[in-house]
C-alpha cells in the first residue's frame, strides 16, 4: 500500500503516539507521520478526532482510527501478516488487555502528577503507589514472558508496546525526582526487560531520547507556572 | 471445580454486571451467579480482584478474568462458534471498541454524577452532557446499524451491549431528575434501539425492573456520596 494511505498525526514526546509508531514498524508498514502542532488543535486534527480532540490519531486510507490502545488493536487487526501482538490463548489475551488497561487507567497517570507536583506528602503517597506497581507488573512480566525477552514472550506483544512506551517518561520523572522508581533491586527482571526493549532495534529509533524529553520537561514546567493551560 | 464450569461474581444492580450476563446468554453458556455484597465487599471479591476489588469477576475453571468488556470480549473469543459479538471487521471493530471507551470514559461518569450532584447549576450542566453524548451515540447508530436494528446489525452486538446495560438506570434517573435524557423527539433512532434492546431474550430476563432500581437507588445516592468523599 502506498505511504501516504496510512498516515500517523501525533509528535514525536508522546507515548501514545510512540505506540501506533511502534505497532507500525513491527509489522513492516510505511507510514506518513505528520507533526502535530502542540498546544493547538489543528484542522487535521478535529477534523479526524472531533470527539476527543486529541493525538495520536492512525488514519488508514482516509478512515481515521483514534486512541492508542485501539489503534495498536487495529495495526494488529488490519496487518494479519507477521506474529500478533497478542497471545494465541484467549485468556491470556484477556489478561493483556486487562494489565494494559491497569497502565494506562491507574498507573501511568501517577507518573506525570508526580513529576509536576510541588507537594512533598503528595509525591510521598504517588512515589509509593508507583513502586507498588512496578513491583505488579514485574509479576505480570514474569508471567507472561515464560522466561523468554518481552512480555509476548520472543517477539514483542502488545503489554511490551504500552508499558515500554511510558518509559523514557519515566526516565525523566526519575531524573527530576532524583530517585529510582524502576529499581534493580526490587523490580529486577522488569529493569533488565526495560533495557532491553529501549535498546531495540524496532524500538530505538522510534523512542525519544531521554535528554531531550528532559528539556520539554522543563519547557513545560515554566508554561505551567506562567499560567498557561496545557 | 470442573475446568468448565463458570461462575459470575454479580450485582443486580450493576450494569457493567449486566453486559458480562448477555455475553453469556448470546453464547448459550450456563453459569452460576455469586452474588456480592458490595457493601462490605466479599473476601472472595478481594481475593479475586485484587487490582480494582469490582464486579463483575468472571471465573471460568481456575481463570479469573476481570473489568467488564475485557471479560465481554474473552467470552466471544474462547466460545467462538456461538453468534459474534464483536464485529468481524478490523474499521468495525476498531470503532465498536472506541465508542465503548467514550461510553465508559466520558459519558457514563456524568450519568453516575446525577446520583450525587447537589447543586442546581452542576446538574444542569451534567445532563445537558448527558443529552449531548446520547445525540453523538445517536449518529454512531445510524452509521453502525445501517438499517438495522441493533449497533451490531440484525444481532445485539459489543456496542450494544456497552451501552445497552445503562438503560435501567437511565430511566431511573429519568424519574429522579423528571427530565427524558433518552427520548424520542431529539434521539428517535437510540429510542427505539432501547426499546428493542430491553426485550431482546438475551437480555430481557437479567435487566433489572426500573421500580425495584428507583426504589434501591434512594439509599444509594447516600452511600455513593460517601464513598466518593472517601477516595478523596
Amino acid at each position: 500500500m502506498a505511504t501516504s494511505e496510512v498516515k500517523v498525526l501525533g509528535t514525536w514526546s508522546c507515548p501514545y503516539v510512540n505506540r501506533a509508531q511502534l505497532a507500525l514498524k513491527l509489522k513492516s508498514v510505511d507510514y506518513e507521520f505528520i507533526e502535530d502542532i502542540p498546544l493547538k488543535k489543528s484542522e487535521i486534527l478535529l477534523k479526524y478526532n472531533p470527539v476527543h480532540k486529541k493525538i495520536p490519531v492512525l488514519v488508514h486510507g482516509e478512515k481515521p482510527v483514534c486512541e492508542s490502545l485501539i489503534i495498536v488493536q487495529y495495526i494488529d487487526d488490519a496487518w494479519p501478516t507477521g506474529p500478533s501482538f497478542f497471545p494465541s490463548d484467549a485468556y491470556e489475551r484477556a489478561l493483556s488487555r486487562f494489565w494494559a488497561d491497569y497502565i494506562d487507567t491507574k498507573w501511568y497517570p501517577l507518573v506525570k502528577v508526580v513529576r509536576q507536583s510541588e507537594d512533598k506528602e503528595e509525591r510521598r503517597t504517588l512515589i509509593e503507589k508507583l513502586s507498588e506497581g512496578l513491583v505488579l507488573l514485574e509479576e505480570v512480566y514474569i508471567k507472561c514472558s515464560k522466561g523468554k525477552p518481552y512480555f509476548g514472550g520472543e517477539d514483542i506483544g502488545y503489554l511490551d508496546i504500552i508499558l515500554g512506551s511510558t518509559l523514557r517518561w519515566l526516565q525523566v520523572t526519575e531524573i527530576v525526582l532524583e530517585i529510582q522508581l524502576l529499581d534493580q533491586n526490587k523490580t529486577p527482571q522488569l529493569a533488565k526487560w526495560a533495557r532491553s526493549f529501549c535498546s531495540g532495534d524496532a524500538t530505538k529509533d522510534i523512542l525519544p531520547e531521554t535528554t531531550k524529553l528532559l528539556e520539554l520537561h522543563w519547557k513545560i514546567q515554566d508554561f505551567i507556572k506562567a499560567g498557561y493551560k496545557l | 471445580m470442573a475446568s468448565n464450569e463458570v461462575k459470575l461474581l454479580s450485582s443486580w444492580i450493576s450494569p457493567y454486571v449486566l453486559r458480562a450476563k448477555i455475553a453469556l446468554n448470546i453464547k448459550r453458556v450456563e453459569f452460576e451467579s455469586i452474588p456480592e455484597t458490595l457493601f462490605p465487599k466479599s473476601d472472595l471479591l478481594l481475593k479475586s480482584n485484587p487490582v480494582h476489588k469490582k464486579i463483575p469477576v468472571l471465573i471460568h475453571g481456575d481463570r479469573i478474568i476481570c473489568e467488564s468488556l475485557v471479560i465481554v470480549q474473552y467470552i466471544d473469543e474462547v466460545w467462538a462458534s456461538g453468534p459474534g459479538i464483536l464485529p468481524s471487521d478490523p474499521y468495525d471493530r476498531a470503532i465498536a471498541r472506541f465508542w465503548a471507551a467514550y461510553i465508559d470514559d466520558k459519558w457514563f461518569p456524568n450519568v453516575r454524577a446525577l446520583l450525587v450532584i447537589e447543586e442546581d447549576e452542576a446538574k444542569k450542566a451534567t445532563l445537558e452532557q448527558i443529552t449531548e453524548g446520547l445525540v453523538l451515540l445517536e449518529e454512531t447508530f445510524t452509521k453502525c446499524s445501517k438499517g438495522k436494528k441493533f449497533f451490531g446489525g440484525d444481532n445485539i452486538g459489543y456496542l450494544d451491549i456497552a451501552l445497552g446495560c445503562f438503560l435501567a438506570w437511565l430511566r431511573v434517573l429519568e424519574r429522579i431528575t423528571d427530565v427524558i435524557l433518552l427520548g424520542e423527539t431529539k434521539t428517535p433512532l437510540l429510542f427505539k434501539w432501547a426499546l428493542d434492546f430491553s426485550s431482546e431474550p438475551v437480555v430481557q430476563p437479567d435487566m433489572p425492573d426500573i421500580d425495584k432500581l428507583h426504589e434501591y437507588s434512594k439509599g444509594f445516592s447516600q452511600r455513593l456520596k460517601a464513598f466518593d468523599k472517601k477516595k478523596k
